[in-house]
C-alpha cells in the first residue's frame, strides 16, 4: 500500500432545469426587488475599449427545435487579449470591460444576446497565439452537464487558420460549427446540440 | 470585480474532470436528454488561458438579504411560510483547499413545491412572500450559509408519476471558468432521492451521496431554524512550479 492521495471528488453535476431564470436571472424571470439587476446582462460601459458587436444566436436540440429555456454564458478576454481575471498575469485588464456575460435564450423564439467587443488575441500554452474567440457555457433543462464550446469569427480567416485549438479537430468538416459569421453590426453563432449539423463541444 | 487577497493567484490548469462520475448527457430516463445530447465525442483540450482564467466577483454586489430567502421576498414585516432551515457548509477544491471568493446562486421552489415562474402550472399556490433565489460569496476560508425554507417535493412530467425530491439548485463560480458548476442539493433521509430520474442520471452512489445534505443538530438555532450542511467541491488545479513556460518568460 502507498499514501492516499487524499483528493475530494468533484461535486457531480445536475441539470439546471426549466426555471435556471429564477436564481441566475430572477428580474427576467419577472422577480423583481431582490436584485438590482440581473448578472452579467452588461459587459460593457461608455469607456470600453474595442470594436462593439452584438453576437446573437439560437441553441437547436436533435429535432431542429429552438431551446427557450436555455442559459448562456460566455467569458472572453478585451480588446487587447487580456482577461479581466485574478488569474491573469501577463497585465491588467481594460477595468470597463467585465469579460464575462450571461443571458437566458428568450421565450419567444429561443434568441441569446450579448453586447460585447470584439476580443484580442491570446496565446495558447506554448506562447503561438490563438485567433479572436469568445468561451461558451450552455446548460439547460435536459442538459447534465455545462457544454463548453468557443466561438470563432468567420471573417479573422488567417488566424482562425493557424489556431491551435482549431487545428486539433480531426475532423475538418466540423470547423465551421464553430466559426460565426458577420451579421450587420455582430456576428451570428447558432448552435446545435445533436446531429448532422452538431456543434463542436469540448471537454475543457 | 477585484482581488480577494494578498495571496498569489493560482494558475494552474484543472484537473481533469471524470466524465464517469458526472451524469452523462445521454440519460433517457430523463427523457429530455434524449435530444438534448450530443451524439459526437467532446474535444478534450489542455487548458489555455481562456479556461484557467475566470470572473470573480466582490461581496460590494450583495445586498444585505441576499442570502435570507425567508425575506428577501417578503412584504415588511412579514416572512415566507415553511419550515425554516439554514444551509452552510465550504466550497473546496478537489485538493481539500477552501475555495475564497466563490460566488453561489440558489433557487428553489416554496414549501409547497411550486416555483415562481411564468412556465410552471403545478396547482400548489404561490407564497406571496417567497421568491426563490439567493447568493452569496464564499469568504476566506471558503465558508457560506444562507437562510431559506424546506422546498416541498414536486411533480413534473416525466413519467405519469414522478416526483423531484426536495431540493435547492446551486450554481457555483470558482476562479477558472474551467470549474463552472451547477448541481443540486437534497436533504438527508428523503425517500424520493432514490426514485428521482434526474437523481439517477448520475451513476454512482457516492456521487449521488455527495449531493445530499446532512441535518446538523448543532448548528441548529433551537426554537429558530433546523441546519443542513452542505460542503460543494470544485475542481483542483495542477501546481505551476514546473508548468511549461511561455517562450521568453
Amino acid at each position: 500500500m502507498a499514501q492516499p492521495l487524499g483528493r475530494l471528488k468533484e461535486s457531480a453535476s445536475q441539470t439546471a432545469g426549466p426555471y435556471v431564470h429564477i436564481g441566475l436571472t430572477p428580474n427576467f424571470a419577472e422577480i423583481e426587488g431582490v436584485y438590482e439587476a440581473d448578472l452579467g446582462i452588461s459587459m460593457v460601459n461608455d469607456k470600453t475599449r474595442g470594436e462593439r458587436i452584438t453576437v446573437t444566436g439560437q441553441i437547436f436540440d436533435g429535432s431542429g427545435t429552438a431551446l427557450k429555456d436555455a442559459m448562456v454564458e460566455i467569458w472572453q478576454a478585451d480588446a487587447e487579449g487580456l482577461y479581466n481575471s485574478p488569474a491573469e498575469m501577463r497585465g491588467s485588464a481594460d477595468p470597463n470591460f467585465t469579460g464575462w456575460g450571461r443571458s437566458p435564450t428568450n421565450m419567444q423564439d429561443g434568441e441569446f444576446r450579448f453586447e460585447t467587443i470584439k476580443p484580442g488575441r491570446v496565446p495558447f500554452r506554448d506562447g503561438r497565439l490563438m485567433a479572436p474567440h469568445i468561451t461558451f457555457w450552455i446548460v439547460a433543462r435536459g442538459i447534465n452537464l455545462g457544454l463548453s464550446t468557443r466561438m470563432y469569427f468567420a471573417d479573422e480567416e488567417a488566424a482562425n487558420a493557424e489556431d491551435p485549438v482549431l487545428a486539433r479537430i480531426e475532423h475538418r468538416v466540423r470547423v465551421p460549427t464553430l466559426l460565426a459569421p458577420r451579421d450587420g453590426n455582430g456576428y451570428r453563432f447558432d448552435i446545435h446540440l445533436q446531429g448532422d449539423k452538431e456543434t463542436v463541444f469540448f471537454d475543457i | 470585480m477585484s482581488v480577494l487577497s494578498n495571496s498569489k493567484p493560482e494558475t494552474g490548469s484543472f484537473f481533469q474532470r471524470d466524465l464517469g462520475w458526472h451524469p452523462p448527457a445521454f440519460a433517457p430516463q430523463y427523457k429530455t436528454s434524449v435530444l438534448r445530447a450530443p451524439q459526437k465525442a467532446l474535444i478534450s483540450l489542455d487548458n489555455t488561458l481562456s479556461e484557467i482564467t475566470g470572473p470573480v466577483f466582490g461581496h460590494n454586489i450583495l445586498g444585505e438579504f441576499d442570502n435570507d430567502l425567508i425575506h428577501n421576498f417578503a412584504k415588511p414585516g412579514e416572512s415566507a411560510i415553511g419550515p425554516r432551515i439554514i444551509v452552510y457548509g465550504r466550497v473546496l477544491d478537489e485538493r481539500g483547499k477552501g475555495v475564497a471568493g466563490a460566488l453561489l446562486e440558489f433557487w428553489q421552489a416554496n414549501a409547497g413545491g411550486r416555483y415562481r415562474h411564468r412556465k410552471e402550472g403545478y396547482i400548489a399556490p404561490l407564497d406571496p412572500n417567497f421568491g426563490g433565489c439567493g447568493r452569496t460569496i464564499t469568504d476566506e476560508e471558503g465558508n457560506y450559509s444562507f437562510r431559506t425554507i424546506l422546498p416541498g417535493p414536486y411533480p413534473w412530467p416525466n413519467r405519469v408519476n414522478d416526483w423531484r425530491p426536495s431540493h435547492i439548485h446551486f450554481s457555483i463560480f470558482g476562479h477558472g471558468f474551467a470549474q463552472r458548476l451547477i448541481t443540486q442539493m437534497y436533504f438527508e433521509g428523503d425517500p424520493l432521492i432514490w426514485k428521482c430520474p434526474i437523481v439517477d442520471t448520475i451513476p454512482g452512489r457516492e456521487a449521488i451521496e455527495g449531493l445530499v445534505a446532512a441535518l446538523d443538530m448543532e448548528a441548529t438555532l433551537p426554537m429558530d431554524a433546523r441546519a443542513y450542511k452542505f460542503d460543494i467541491v470544485l475542481r483542483g488545479r495542477r501546481s505551476t512550479m514546473f508548468e511549461n513556460r511561455l517562450e521568453g518568460s
